[in-house]
């Protein structure tokens, strides 16, 4: 009996990430054509939207907690997020800089 | 020309071969290349012979070749980093030779830049690397009390590509030219237009695979130290060299992507046309820069944390002191390694960004300065006091203590953006890597093989001659490059294979008879290691413990048995071995014996080096046929690899109690010696407590 | 984690110290390992959006994107992170052999649905000149799309692998703990693709 239990909240959650991720999506895909692209802005509301969605999965898909046994993992993708944005961000800053004062199109 | 439309051997011909050059074009620059080239193949036909001669192939597949033992990796991971320092130190000479002969040198000017983009490629992917990692191999599982590391497959397939790719460099001696553009390979001069050849094409390679070696290595040591501490070894019990390694493999797994990426890319430009770094249709060269010293930051980091691993050792060791300020150095490691990727901007502030931008970098380049004095301070005030003694590592880390400081200086200096401008690409800056990474990583590197080589071999190494080489060195190194800060502050650009100004000259000759100090130092190396092999019988320490060490590696036998511990052991303090012979509990059987279970012999990591070396090979010249099928060898050796059922194997308790009870039967047999008699043939490995 | 690998026997104490099957340190090195390929993925996307104007005349973002079949990409890599993840709790609470291997094969039908799709995106993008040779931008597109579709590839070949494990040695404990694996894998290469559509589409479409 435990064991089917803890097999159907298993499926829930998978189910309610499934969910969620199916209607984040829908919003991005109805926004951009929606709102076009003369306003840039648009792409702040898709980054809000993936980051969301990143969230869901994360939680519900694989699992990522904040309880004690899983610290090292979380330890470890938000350390991995850090040095992702410190790249990311760095190199757009760089580049996009550069670019400006070469009259470049970045 | 398409790329289709070579044949079946694709770009190779006659002519790529070294040595026909010496017919069409005889000169001095192609003796010695083809010098060059016959060492290679002489060394390799002799070591075959040997091999032969002794009939120990046999030996070598069921010994080495195939060991998953960590112990055993890392020692190959040594040898082959020795092998290839010969070679490139043997290439600074010659570049110094010609330095000291300009104008009238001897060389072509491409091969001149033949040898500087081997030398670095070659001095920091297949000796700094390949030396650490073997250090690490070897010592880290010991010191944490594991049984070997995390993933010991990964860890022979790890060594397998590194040596793959630092066989392909050698045979880039034989086989066509290497890259002419610096161990950096800017593009677009390493790209199509301007460097047809297969030059960047066995850089590329070289690197990529190499890099992924190192990246899965990242990876092993880093779950290593995460979870295969023994029972009662918190975080802050590890030795500080441990701590080391987790910072130097953790920016092993962030650092190393964005090189592998760079490479990919060149070749993606190079053989797909593609346009990331071209001059042409909205190509960027700077991207190439940018994510290079994104890895090539915290590389040095990468290298020189182990080595302060190291140093923090030998210091607390040689002084019989507990490590002073463990945890400032902790958090001074840590606070480098995140900093380390905060700072690539300095390698190309003269790119052409705005000044806040050189600023912001600027400032956090020096701030990197912090912690490193911190840890300056640390390693005197643990030598304060202590009992010290002046032996060949102890030589190695104070000649590092002196020199470093001055290295790190030169680098505050650097990271001023408005000083940079002066002195970007001369030989000032050539003075100051040389004067971090020798003293900082090879010094350390040095002083880790004297002070763990009668572990892993269960002898000393000659004392004399190894203070001899510690003397050399440090002399060597001094002459050969401080006259190069000298001549940068003139205004003498690096890699250049000639000058018409005579003001360098001088400088240029110092640092040649320098460079020649630094030979006798390598031959005064292999002098040691050829006369300890001669005294291995004289200078035996088989208990295991010859420098009154503090950490777990020194409480079990030399050679370390490949279970490594008969019982896993439970560690109290820091310093734990210490603690446990004021304790009287060192050398104690232990309470139960009991099976071991160990990994197999695997054959996985040897067929992966021969694969992805033809492999390589065939890319680089356009062997198409052959890449494909080595590829998809690879594919399915690795595949059929997950099919291996039984990976591991079972020590039994009765194997192992009666190698325990041999050796403590020889600690009771042996009599304790003091450190006054610590390089005398008295000491067999049994300390005797002084404090 | 999704490493949570309670399913899973810990080998009886023989000896402590052998670790090289504890389940929960080889999940933790997949995961590290997964980290190291988010940093790799994520400089690409950097230079991606360094590279965004860099379309020197040739067709850009405008011209090339067809948000029709990237939204049925979506949604077939969406779904078939759902169906790896039904496999992973009908393996975890030890379902039939047979429901299980329902799962991986529907989980890899969409797979390679998604990588069809996908290779047809990428033909008819180069019936409009849209080929990596043609610009800066092109190239870093075909940089990193590509990219992910090789990792979906290797995801596809690992299936296959553990479809012919599991019917040759049952699920044993060595073949559960690689299955945990690829699905880490399968739902790591779902989230890069958020970022794909976002950063690469969007955003090309946006500020191309």
């Amino acid at each position: 009996m435990a064991e089917k239990s803890g097999f159907s909240v298993h499926l829930r959650t998978y189910l309610t990430g499934y969910v969620l991720s199916v209607v984040l999506t829908l919003a991005a895909f109805w926004a951009v054509p929606a709102v076009g692209r003369e306003n840039k802005s648009v792409l702040l509301l898709v980054g809000l939207l993936g980051v969301a969605q990143l969230t869901v999965q994360l939680k519900c898909f694989l699992n990522v907690t904040t309880q004690k046994e899983g610290r090292d993992n979380l330890a470890l993708i938000l350390f991995s997020t850090l040095i992702l944005l410190i790249i990311v961000l760095g190199t757009a800053w760089i580049m996009g800089n550069l670019a400006m004062r070469m009259h470049t199109t970045m | 020309m398409n790329i289709m439309d070579y044949g079946w051997l694709g770009k190779l011909s006659w002519d790529s071969i070294v040595f026909s050059k010496l017919f069409t074009n005889f000169s001095v620059s192609e003796v010695v290349a083809s010098t060059a080239g016959s060492i290679v193949i002489f060394a390799t036909v002799a070591i075959l012979f040997l091999l032969t001669w002794f009939r120990v192939w046999g030996t070598l597949w069921s010994v080495w070749l195939t060991s998953t033992d960590h112990k055993r990796i890392g020692i190959m991971y040594i040898v082959f980093a020795l092998v290839m320092m010969t070679r490139g130190l043997l290439e600074g000479m010659v570049m110094r030779a010609q330095q000291a002969a300009a104008p009238d040198g001897f060389l072509y000017a491409d091969h001149f830049a033949q040898l500087f983009s081997t030398h670095g490629t070659i001095m920091i992917f297949f000796v700094a690397v390949p030396f650490v990692v073997g250090l690490v191999n070897y010592v880290m599982p010991l010191q944490i009390g594991a049984r070997d590391v995390a993933f010991p497959v990964l860890n022979q397939i790890s060594l397998a590509i590194t040596a793959s790719s630092g066989i392909l460099l050698m045979v880039s001696l034989v086989v066509g030219e290497f890259s002419t553009g610096g161990w950096s390979a800017y593009p677009p001069y390493t790209g199509t237009d301007f460097n047809p050849g297969v030059g960047p094409d066995y850089w590329i390679w070289a690197i990529v695979f190499s890099g992924a070696g190192t990246t899965l290595t990242g990876i092993n040591f880093t779950v290593t130290i995460l979870k295969c501490r023994a029972v009662g070894m918190g975080f802050f019990r590890m030795p500080m060299f441990c701590w080391t390694v987790l910072c130097s493999s953790i920016l092993m797994i962030f650092a190393m992507p964005p090189l592998s990426v760079a490479a990919l890319m060149l070749g993606f430009d190079r053989y797909l046309d593609f346009h990331f770094f071209t001059n042409d249709l909205g190509g960027n060269m700077m991207n190439y820069a940018n994510l290079f010293w994104l890895f090539g930051h915290p590389e040095v980091y990468l290298l020189v944390l182990p080595a302060y691993g190291i140093f923090s050792e030998v210091f607390s060791t040689y002084s019989a002191k507990r490590l002073y300020g463990y945890k400032s150095l902790v958090f001074a490691t840590m606070s480098i390694a995140v900093l380390s990727f905060t700072v690539w901007l300095h390698h190309f502030f003269t790119m052409g960004q705005s000044p806040t931008i050189n600023i912001v970098f600027g400032i956090a380049t020096m701030l990197i300065a912090v912690p490193t004095g911190v840890k300056v301070y640390d390693w005197m005030a643990t030598m304060y006091r202590g009992r010290i003694r002046f032996t060949t590592p102890m030589i190695y880390s104070i000649g590092f203590l002196i020199l470093f400081v001055i290295g790190g200086l030169s680098g505050v200096i650097l990271a001023n953006p408005t000083v940079d401008f002066q002195v970007h690409n001369t030989l000032f800056l050539v003075a100051h890597f040389h004067n971090v990474l020798i003293p900082g990583v090879l010094f350390g590197l040095l002083a880790g093989y004297n002070y763990w080589f009668p572990k892993a071999f269960g002898f000393r190494l000659d004392e004399r001659l190894g203070k001899w080489s510690a003397y050399l060195w440090i002399v060597g190194f001094m002459l050969t490059f401080f006259p190069l800060y000298g001549a940068g502050l003139l205004g003498m650009p690096r890699r250049s294979f000639s000058y018409m100004d005579l003001t360098f000259k001088p400088y240029m000759l110092v640092a040649f008879i320098g460079a020649m100090v630094v030979l006798c130092a390598l031959v005064t190396l292999i002098l040691q290691l050829l006369v300890s092999l001669r005294d291995r019988k004289k200078n035996r320490v088989p208990v295991g413990d010859p420098w009154d060490g503090r950490s777990l590696e020194w409480s079990i036998s030399a050679p370390a048995p490949s279970y490594n511990f008969a019982e896993l052991p439970r560690v109290t303090d820091r310093d734990e071995f210490t603690e446990t012979k004021e304790q009287g509990r060192a050398y104690q059987p232990p309470k139960v014996y009991r099976n071991i279970e160990m990994p197999r012999n695997n054959p996985l990591g040897f067929i992966l080096c021969v694969l992805s070396g033809i492999l390589m090979f065939a890319l680089v010249w356009y062997i198409w046929w052959l890449a494909l099928i080595t590829a998809l060898a690879i594919i399915v050796v690795v595949i059929a690899s997950t099919f291996r059922w039984d990976s591991e194997q079972i020590i039994p308790a009765s194997q192992v109690q009666q190698d325990t009870e041999r050796w403590l039967e020889l600690v009771k047999n042996t009599e304790p010696v003091g450190r006054d008699l610590e390089n005398t043939p008295q000491n067999n490995g049994y300390a005797k407590l002084e404090h | 984690m999704s490493g949570n690998s309670s399913s899973i026997s810990k080998p009886p104490s023989v000896d402590p110290g052998a670790i090289h099957k504890d389940p929960d340190m080889v999940i933790f090195g997949f995961w590290v390992f997964m980290m190291s390929d988010l940093i790799f993925f994520g400089v690409v996307f950097a230079i991606y959006i360094t590279m965004i104007g860099a379309t020197a005349g040739g067709p850009g973002p405008r011209e090339l994107f067809d948000f029709g079949s990237l939204f049925a990409q979506t949604m077939l890599l969406l779904t078939s992170s759902l169906t790896v993840g039904i496999a992973t709790i009908t393996m975890k609470h030890q379902r039939s052999q047979g429901s299980f291997l329902f799962w991986v094969v529907i989980t890899l039908l969409l797979g390679l649905g998604f990588l069809t799709l996908e290779l047809y995106d990428f033909s008819e993008m180069a019936a409009k000149g849209g080929v990596p040779q043609r610009s800066g931008y092109l190239s870093a597109f075909f940089g990193l799309v590509p990219l992910h579709g090789l990792h979906v590839t290797f995801g596809c070949l690992w299936m296959l692998v553990m479809i012919v494990q599991v019917l040759m040695v049952g699920m044993t404990d060595l073949v559960k703990l690689r299955f945990l694996r690829l699905a880490l894998f399968w739902h790591f290469l779902d989230l890069i693709w958020i970022g794909i559509f976002s950063v690469v589409y969007f955003g090309g479409w946006v500020y191309g």
